[in-house]
């Protein structure tokens, strides 16, 4: 039974918010949406959520000495270590009710919120570890595509055109070549998690992935698409709009790995060609006046389909077979 | 009853930790820190303590994991060594800044590069300005007690500072030597129960951890890391005292020995203070004054009392198993720098020695004396004891 209404409501009605007001997120940003639905949910559920943050924009904007947004406890200790400190946290849990020292008999719930590049980039080996050594954890990996708290560089999520400082499109370039890294696959292949990705336009699937991996007793990771509307060159109100466009073009589908078994969570009726994606999104209107932009578009396409025909396959040949 | 046991100094630590019993242990195995991971390893499996082990993946999420696991309220303990702290560095300086008190024996041995296992003070000086208590131990038994001593020391709450315990690589860590363990009893009712005050876990009254902090607090925050190192001097001779009392073993911040009257002095950490006291046994013989001052306690460093044991002595010679590279060797330069203040000034000299694990001879340690005992000492000129020329 997935988190419903009524249970959000209730928490609406208490005041109760695990993240709230005044934060210095810029206008637009999808980064608290995420922070927030992650956080009700399990509060809405009757977690005692335990929240660990990379360094980042989240992490930057949210707790501004001696302010805070965070209405549940909240620790952040380095970039690329947030896994590794909340399973710290988590470990010491496990110790502490082992040895009957924990006041409260509510359950406690950790999750860790990274950006890209503290979660495919210098953060990897440390969720890896974590989720190898299968701690009880959600990570949510809010996606922007970039370096954005430090002003639009590149990271291993950074789309094949995408503008960004550090790989900029020139006269030579058309910027960064590489797809995105596939992380989902990376830590689906782990084998004793739950991994799903999510967009930002379609709050109640996240929330029904977030109860899930609450609920997985082990190692949980959703990849939620959350655009930074500055860097990505969309107006502020056009987030999860956009997002939506990303899951229509198949640029970012949206499905799950249960312990190996693949499932689609949104299938779109029609499906939009990746070029509306690209025209929507303002990072990559440099790479549109370059004289291979044909060429890019074409193989973008190309790569979208077939993962989508891929993952189709996947969910088939998966099906009940879970590996752990 | 007190047990005497022949173990090496890493199984003596991991006894210590042991009878300590923490909540959390996460770490990541180094030579030579590898025997205490293992060790620790085995009690865990067989049972004799009920610890939650965490087998990381890099020290680097060792000390990550350590700084979460004390944030959430719980006794926590990693250990590492050389090339393993060096990954650590960042997360080492955020536990000090956090007020973690995590306990933390480092293997003392060289730094890479080039590669080298084996033991000197390359790794434990490079994190001096970290905000780490650093305590050092000439053998076994000092690791073992140290560690329960910083364990106390680090969680008094005007202290709430992470603790180092420095042991030799290889000599200290290798070694079999007789160490007397205290009761398990003995040293658990020593060490108490930590309660934390603004613990992670306390859900109902919910902290932000680790914010941001700009320009309008970090010095404040700076400012109170100080305090609390401050805090640690004025706690240290009370620990050692308490401990002291349980263990009958006497502890200072520096080992004193045959100083009453010495002249010629020679100042060295860890074990090679071994190789120094035989040698100043013989020259005592020889009718010269000789003597050695062992610093127990490096950081908060015990400035005051070197300048007492050292003013109006004839001669001090300061021996540093690392250089620092383009500057004074990091023990002298502090020595030096206790000595301005001093009004007879004695003669004083660097000497590095033993490093990358280079042997340490009593013949090696006489001839810092031979120069003082000829006035040959230079304030200003590195001599190194051993080298190959």
């Amino acid at each position: 039974m997935p988190v419903n209404m009524k249970q959000l409501i209730n928490l609406v009605e208490k005041e109760d918010w695990p993240f709230t007001q005044g934060h210095r997120l810029c206008p637009g940003c999808n980064a608290p949406m995420v922070a927030k639905w992650a956080t009700m949910t399990a509060k809405a559920l009757g977690y005692e959520p335990v929240v660990g943050a990379a360094t980042g924009c989240l992490e930057v904007s949210t707790t501004i000495y001696p302010f805070t947004s965070w209405n549940v406890p909240y620790i952040h200790n380095a970039f690329e270590n947030v896994a590794a400190t909340i399973t710290g946290a988590e470990s010491a849990y496990r110790s502490l009710l082992n040895r009957g020292r924990i006041k409260t008999d509510k359950p406690i719930k950790f999750i860790a919120f990274g950006g890209d590049g503290g979660t495919y980039d210098i953060g990897l080996q440390s969720l890896s570890g974590a989720v190898e050594r299968g701690h009880d954890f959600l990570y949510i990996l809010y996606d922007n595509e970039g370096y954005m708290n430090t002003g639009n560089q590149r990271s291993g999520s950074t789309p094949p055109g995408a503008d960004a400082t550090t790989e900029p499109v020139g006269r030579k370039s058309t910027g960064k070549i590489q797809f995105k890294k596939n992380i989902v696959e990376i830590i689906g292949a782990h084998e004793n998690v739950y991994a799903a990705t999510a967009v930002t336009s379609d709050p109640f699937d996240f929330m029904a992935k977030v109860e899930k991996g609450l609920k997985h007793e082990g190692p949980a990771f959703i990849a939620v698409l959350a655009p930074c509307v500055r860097f990505w060159r969309i107006p502020e109100s056009t987030g999860p709009q956009v997002t939506k466009l990303a899951m229509e073009t198949k640029y970012w589908p949206v499905y799950e790995i249960d312990r190996g078994v693949y499932k689609i969570t949104r299938k779109p009726r029609n499906f939009k060609p990746i070029e509306e994606y690209v025209n929507a999104v303002g990072r990559f209107r440099k790479a549109l006046q370059h004289p291979e932009y044909k060429e890019m578009i074409e193989e973008m396409q190309r790569y979208v389909d077939t993962r989508w025909e891929r993952l189709l396959k996947l969910e088939e040949v998966t099906k009940d077979l879970y590996l752990r | 009853m007190p047990t005497r046991l022949a173990v090496t100094g890493a199984a003596a630590v991991a006894h210590a930790m042991r009878q300590i019993n923490p909540d959390v242990v996460a770490a990541y195995p180094i030579t030579p820190q590898t025997p205490i991971v293992e060790y620790y390893a085995q009690f865990v499996a067989d049972g004799l303590v009920d610890t939650v082990m965490v087998p990381v993946e890099s020290e680097h999420s060792a000390m990550s994991a350590v700084v979460g696991s004390a944030a959430a309220g719980a006794r926590t303990m990693t250990a590492t060594a050389a090339n393993g702290l060096a990954l650590m560095f960042e997360v080492v300086y955020i536990a000090a800044s956090m007020r973690l008190p995590i306990v933390m024996p480092i293997v003392n041995r060289a730094l890479s590069g080039p590669i080298n296992i084996h033991g000197d003070h390359s790794d434990a000086y490079s994190v001096r300005d970290a905000g780490w208590i650093q305590l050092f131990s000439e053998n076994s038994q000092e690791a073992y007690d140290m560690t329960i001593i910083a364990t106390k020391l680090a969680e008094r709450e005007e202290v709430l500072t992470p603790a180092m315990v420095n042991l030799d690589g290889f000599i200290t860590s290798h070694g079999v030597e007789g160490v007397d363990l205290l009761d398990d009893e003995v040293v658990r009712d020593f060490v108490g129960i930590w309660e934390p005050k603004y613990p992670l876990l306390d859900v109902d009254n919910p902290i932000t951890h680790g914010p941001l902090d700009l320009f309008d607090y970090y010095f404040e925050h700076h400012r109170q890391q100080q305090e609390g190192l401050k805090n640690a001097y004025k706690a240290l001779p009370e620990v050692f005292a308490e401990y002291e009392k349980i263990s009958g073993r006497k502890y200072d911040f520096l080992d004193l020995y045959r100083m009453e009257d010495a002249e010629y002095v020679m100042i060295v950490l860890n074990s090679a203070a071994s190789t120094a006291k035989y040698v100043v046994d013989e020259l005592r013989e020889q009718g010269i004054k000789a003597g050695l001052i062992k610093p127990w306690v490096f950081t908060p460093f015990p400035k005051k009392e070197l300048l007492a044991a050292l003013e109006g002595r004839k001669a001090i010679m300061v021996l540093d198993r690392a250089m620092s590279f383009g500057k004074e060797a990091p023990l002298y330069s502090l020595v030096k720098s206790a000595l301005y203040e001093a009004k007879d000034r004695p003669m004083i000299g660097s000497y590095v020695y033993g490093l990358g694990g280079r042997d340490v001879t009593p013949a090696m340690l006489k001839v810092p004396f031979e120069d003082a005992l000829k006035g040959d000492l230079d304030p200003n000129e590195e001599r190194y004891l051993g080298l190959k020329e």
